[in-house]
């Protein structure tokens, strides 16, 4: 188990070349913080060693609690944030440290759509010139021709191409998560980063927006890497997943295998965590294991298995040992769990999560 | 990999998963967590399968016909109308519904909190007994707090940010007890070891800012529990929490109300939560009930579009690879309801109503069956044999 | 919490040693020379301005006369002009050129009147102006509230000084209903002080007040809408209680952090007061010596006036992190 091992080298199955690769990367975020009469700087270790890769076409959960650093990985890959360390290699060029004047060609191919619908459109913009400004800046359209392409984008999304020069607030929240996401779509791009794109709207609406997602996915072949804290969407959604704690990928798998063999004991939490609609339509029920506690803080991290303190299997060696990220005995290929006492346990899941 | 310390463990779980059905409420505080550490526990909770109201007693809550209307500067908003139900003490009741439905509305009317300048509320509210609509606030005052508690959705911005947690709990308990300081310290000290947050007395002293977030809606329950209020109004109260915190909350929520007997409204959006929690559900849509039964009625067996159409929005298990199945179109302004059913312009049956009837008469709420408790407001005649031939394949 | 006060107390002494340093600097770099300017233009022969040169150790390296200027404040130090020992005792800020007295005789004099106008100042505001807001924010919509907004826009449409002429000719001289300004120190005589400074307060209190008001209702406005406060009633407390305990206490931060700022405002505000109204202030003072160009006293002036606005700001600070807890942290 040394740190040399290369864990996702061993997930990543075919031979078909990703499209996008992240290699151990990080994000350290300096505080600072009173103590004495002085300040002394600590490390907030928001995300801390991640490794994935996304194919083209593919979509690549991410799940996880507030605070694992999902989100941050996501601001990472679009470099609206830049990472510490390790790599992003994006067809074959890592943009990790890019300068942002090298950047702008690959900022086109990987476009991000947020959760907050509210606040990610800037209210005193038309829908025209918020969707427009990215192809003026790319240089997408002829002169001219914008307002024919916005209207085409608007259709796409399922709005009303005439509604073009009406401001956010005059949409409601589903309707300004379909505006985001034809800004992103404006530029063609290959891989949509999005963030809770569902999580800030209501149960119906919300199933419209995925059924929008994934019609983009499957008709224009869009890679989506799909952050989430909701188990249900993220299995709705994605081929493959990626659980996260406190800035690791814990579990790493196809869908099947995470939902329905999940090896990592946060992994199984979690799962049986979600409340079940199934019991009540007689459905026996499930095993439930509830943690304990809270989410220790990022900037003094647990040592060895950042899992261990909330965890009923950890021992001596989860203090001592990092446990890394590899296939595990009983486990498919292409599914990893980092967790000394991994052991797969099924049906866990609810019926609907 | 595993060692055999590692395999007496998961022992040790499945042996206690053989005793499950009878471990119910066996969901450690956080106190006995730290003699029993980190062993999770493993619990199922039982359903409680009884009728809308069990006893001949009356119901502790029962509203009646209730409307609230806010006046506004584009017309009258008609957030809650004609809502009637009723909760016995020891019940949960789960109030459905997405945003604009009335759900919170409808609640806060319960605790009085409306502005009266800017709110019209007709009908009737009454809790054990005793009328409130229309009580001058200096009553309302009295049974705020203490015999109503509300528990909201967001602990981090619904506790004041500047005064610590065991001074917010003990002004609650001195609101309505005329005690020393000292007495309402050792209430407040008490309830924060109840609701399982571990070391109380550093804790009181500490503010929220302070406390992690399933920390702070503890202490949120703590804080509305310490008058032992005889209905709690719960609204989203796990929404803002991250998923293993909220199965924390809706435990304790669940075995202390086993422990006091309260009645509980639960105000979710979330299905799941509704599943695990209530005994009755009242489903609203534009400010008016649209289905009201057993937790068994109206989930196993709905009997309104609405109802299926939010079950079908969820993505499940069995159909994880299919396209979902929204509901199409947007919820109506409150400002200007569609004449006849509200739903009827998202009613994808609707055309299976003779004539234009959806459209023109406001459907009754009724029993579904002819006769009993579970009750849905739609016009369709052969809805049991709709959801069994169509709605329930598709859920899976 | 003690650490946070010490550290801001490190903070505050670290501006007053900066102010220090501009101020004799300031000395330096003004375009008169000073020794020229006591001398005068006409008598002044070679011999005697560089006599004044060396009396004042105006010949000796810059980085001694300032270390002689610092050591005078803590220990106080000697001047010898032509022969005659003075003795400047400390806390020593020099000699007025124009009258040779300590400037730390004439500032103990004036500095209370300041401070005085000030602090009454601080007060009128910070009770009037945040109550009335309060107020209005918990009846907004009402005429009432709508009144006060009105006034005080009107109010502070009107240029300050041309309300306190008109105060000041109006209503003490013409119409004598308000005392006629003047100072009495309040170890002598409490009831003539007030007397004294009543109208001045009241024209700076009064037209500041407005702004206050207007500050302190938006901040409780948008305080009063939030879920703690909504909490707050569901416990059941009453109206006054959710107001002037629950909102109040938030509402006030950004009104003290205002006040910090406005401090400053006030004491360049006190100039035209003490002008206006005749008060023997340090903004009287202050032009005085700018049109004599008596640099020790401007020197000596600007000094005390910075350790009196940094002791405000640390108060305030203080204050700050008293009423939010988040702070400390920070």
């Amino acid at each position: 188990m040394s740190k040399t091992v290369r864990p996702v080298d061993a997930t990543t199955g075919g031979t078909e070349p990703a499209l996008l690769q992240v290699r151990d990367l990080k994000m350290h975020f300096p505080i600072k913080e009173a103590a004495g009469l002085g300040r002394t700087k600590k490390l907030v270790q928001a995300v801390d060693g991640v490794n994935f890769d996304l194919k083209a076409g593919e979509s690549l959960g991410l799940v996880g609690e507030s605070g694992c650093g999902k989100s941050t990985t996501g601001r990472m890959i679009t470099r609206l944030l830049t990472p510490t360390a390790g790599q992003i290699i994006f067809k074959g060029t890592d943009i990790a440290q890019m300068k942002e004047k090298d950047l702008r060609p690959f900022r086109r191919q990987l476009q991000i759509v947020f959760q907050d619908p509210y606040s990610s459109l800037n209210p005193r913009q038309t829908v025209s010139n918020i969707i427009s400004t990215p192809l003026r800046v790319h240089n997408l359209v002829k002169r001219g021709k914008e307002l024919e392409r916005v209207q085409e984008l608007l259709e796409r999304v399922g709005l009303n191409p005439e509604h073009h020069n009406r401001y956010p607030n005059e949409f409601s929240g589903g309707q300004r998560q379909r505006i985001g996401i034809a800004r992103a779509l404006a530029v063609e791009p290959e891989v949509i980063i999005a963030d809770e794109p569902v999580s800030a709207l209501d149960v119906s609406i919300q199933a419209q927006v995925m059924n929008l997602m994934e019609d983009l996915r499957r008709d224009l072949g869009i890679a989506f890497v799909f952050i989430a804290h909701d188990l249900g969407v993220v299995r709705h959604f994605c081929d493959r997943v990626a659980v996260m704690y406190l800035g690791k990928i814990v579990e790493q798998g196809t869908r099947d295998e995470i939902y329905g063999a999940p090896q990592h004991p946060y992994t199984q939490a979690l799962l049986s965590a979600a409340p079940d609609l199934g019991t009540i339509r007689g459905v026996p029920p499930k095993e439930r294991i509830r943690l304990v506690g809270d989410v220790p803080s990022p900037i003094d991290p647990p040592s060895g298995c950042r899992f261990r303190t909330r965890c009923w299997k950890a021992e001596d060696i989860c203090a001592t040992q990092e446990p890394p990220l590899i296939a595990q005995a009983k486990s498919g290929p292409g599914h990893a769990a980092a967790c000394h006492f991994a052991e797969p346990k099924v049906d866990l899941t609810a019926a609907t999560a | 990999m595993t060692t055999p310390a590692g395999d007496e463990g998961r022992k040790d779980l499945q042996d206690r998963k053989v005793g499950q059905e009878t471990m119910v409420g066996t969901v450690p505080s956080d106190g006995e967590v730290a003699r029993d550490a980190r062993n999770p526990s493993i619990a199922t909770r039982e359903r409680r399968s009884t009728t809308l109201t069990p006893s001949g007693e009356t119901p502790y809550l029962v509203v009646e016909d209730l409307t609230v209307k806010f006046p506004t500067a584009d017309g009258v908003v008609s957030a809650v109308n004609g809502l009637s139900y009723a909760v016995p003490l020891g019940r949960t009741l789960a109030i459905v519904g997405e945003s604009g439905s009335g759900k919170s509305v409808s609640s806060m009317a319960v605790m009085g909190l409306h502005d009266r300048k800017r709110t019209r509320i007709t009908g009737s509210i009454r809790l054990g007994g005793d009328e409130i609509v229309g009580l001058p606030d200096s009553e309302l005052m009295k049974i705020r707090g203490d015999a109503v508690a509300m528990v909201f959705q967001d602990p981090q911005s619904s506790l004041h940010p500047l005064y610590t947690v065991g001074n917010q709990i003990s002004e609650a308990y001195r609101v309505h007890h005329k005690v020393s300081k000292d007495v309402a310290k050792k209430r407040a000290l008490e309830m924060l070891d109840l609701v399982g947050i571990p070391n109380p007395i550093r804790r009181f002293k500490q503010y929220p800012h302070e406390f992690s977030g399933g920390m702070r809606q503890r202490a949120m329950i703590a804080m509305g529990l310490v008058n032992d209020p005889k209905l709690v109004i719960a609204d989203e109260p796990t929404t803002a929490l991250d998923v293993t915190v909220q199965a924390q909350i809706l435990d304790l929520l669940n075995n202390l109300q086993k422990e006091f007997g309260s009645a509980i409204v639960l105000i979710t959006h979330d299905l799941g939560v509704v599943a695990e929690m209530a005994d009755d559900v009242l489903v609203m849509y534009a400010g008016r009930c649209v289905e009201y039964g057993t937790a068994e009625d109206v989930l196993a067996r709905p009997r309104m579009p609405y109802t299926w159409g939010l079950l079908e929005s969820i993505p499940t298990v069995s159909a994880a690879s299919e396209r979902l199945r929204p509901i199409k179109g947007l919820p109506p302004s409150l400002l200007a309801l569609p004449s006849g059913c509200s739903f009827n312009p998202r009613c994808p049956y609707k055309d299976r109503v003779k004539g234009e009837r959806c459209i023109t008469d406001l459907p009754e709420l009724l029993p579904v069956d002819g006769a009993g408790a579970h009750t849905s407001r739609c016009h369709l005649h052969d809805k049991a044999s709709i959801y069994e031939a169509e709605v329930a394949p598709r859920l899976g | 919490m003690l650490y946070f006060v010490a550290r801001r107390l490190v903070s505050a002494l670290s501006v007053v040693l900066v102010t220090l340093i501009a101020t004799f600097t300031l000395f330096f770099v003004a375009p008169t020379d000073p020794a020229a300017a006591i001398c005068g233009d006409r008598n002044c022969t070679q011999q005697r301005y560089n006599e004044i040169k060396r009396n004042l150790h105006l010949d000796r390296p810059k980085v001694q006369q300032f270390a002689e200027y610092t050591a005078g404040i803590f220990a106080g130090r000697t001047f010898e002009t032509a022969g005659v020992k003075q003795k400047c005792p400390a806390p020593c800020l020099g000699f007025s050129f124009k009258n040779d007295r300590p400037v730390y005789e004439t500032l103990k004099t004036r500095l209370p009147v300041t401070v005085s106008l000030v602090a009454g100042y601080a007060v009128l505001v910070l009770t009037i102006g945040v109550f009335v807001g309060s107020l209005a924010a918990k009846r907004r919509g009402t005429m009432g509230d709508r009144a006060l907004m009105t006034s005080t826009l009107v109010l502070s449409s009107i240029p300050y000084y041309i309300v306190a002429l008109m105060i000041s000719l109006y209503l003490t001289i013409l119409y004598p209903i308000l005392p006629r300004s003047g100072y009495t120190p309040l170890t002598e005589n409490p009831g003539k002080w007030v007397a004294g400074l009543l109208t001045p307060w009241l024209v700076l209190g009064i037209y500041n007040c407005t702004q206050y008001a207007r500050f302190s209702r938006g901040s409780m406005v948008e305080t009063l809408s939030e879920d703690f406060i909504r909490t707050a009633r569901a416990k059941g407390l009453s109206d006054r209680v959710v107001t002037y305990k629950h909102a109040l206490r938030s509402g006030l931060i950004p009104v003290v952090t205002i006040f910090g700022l406005d401090i400053a405002g006030s004491l360049a505000g006190a100039i035209f007061t003490e002008k206006i109204f005749d008060l023997p202030g340090l903004g009287n003072l202050v032009i005085d010596s700018l049109n004599n160009y008596d640099l020790p006293v401007i020197m000596g002036t600007v000094l005390v006036a910075s350790v009196f606005l940094v002791m405000m700001n640390f108060i305030v600070d203080i204050a700050y992190s008293l009423i939010d807890p988040r702070v400390r942290l920070a």
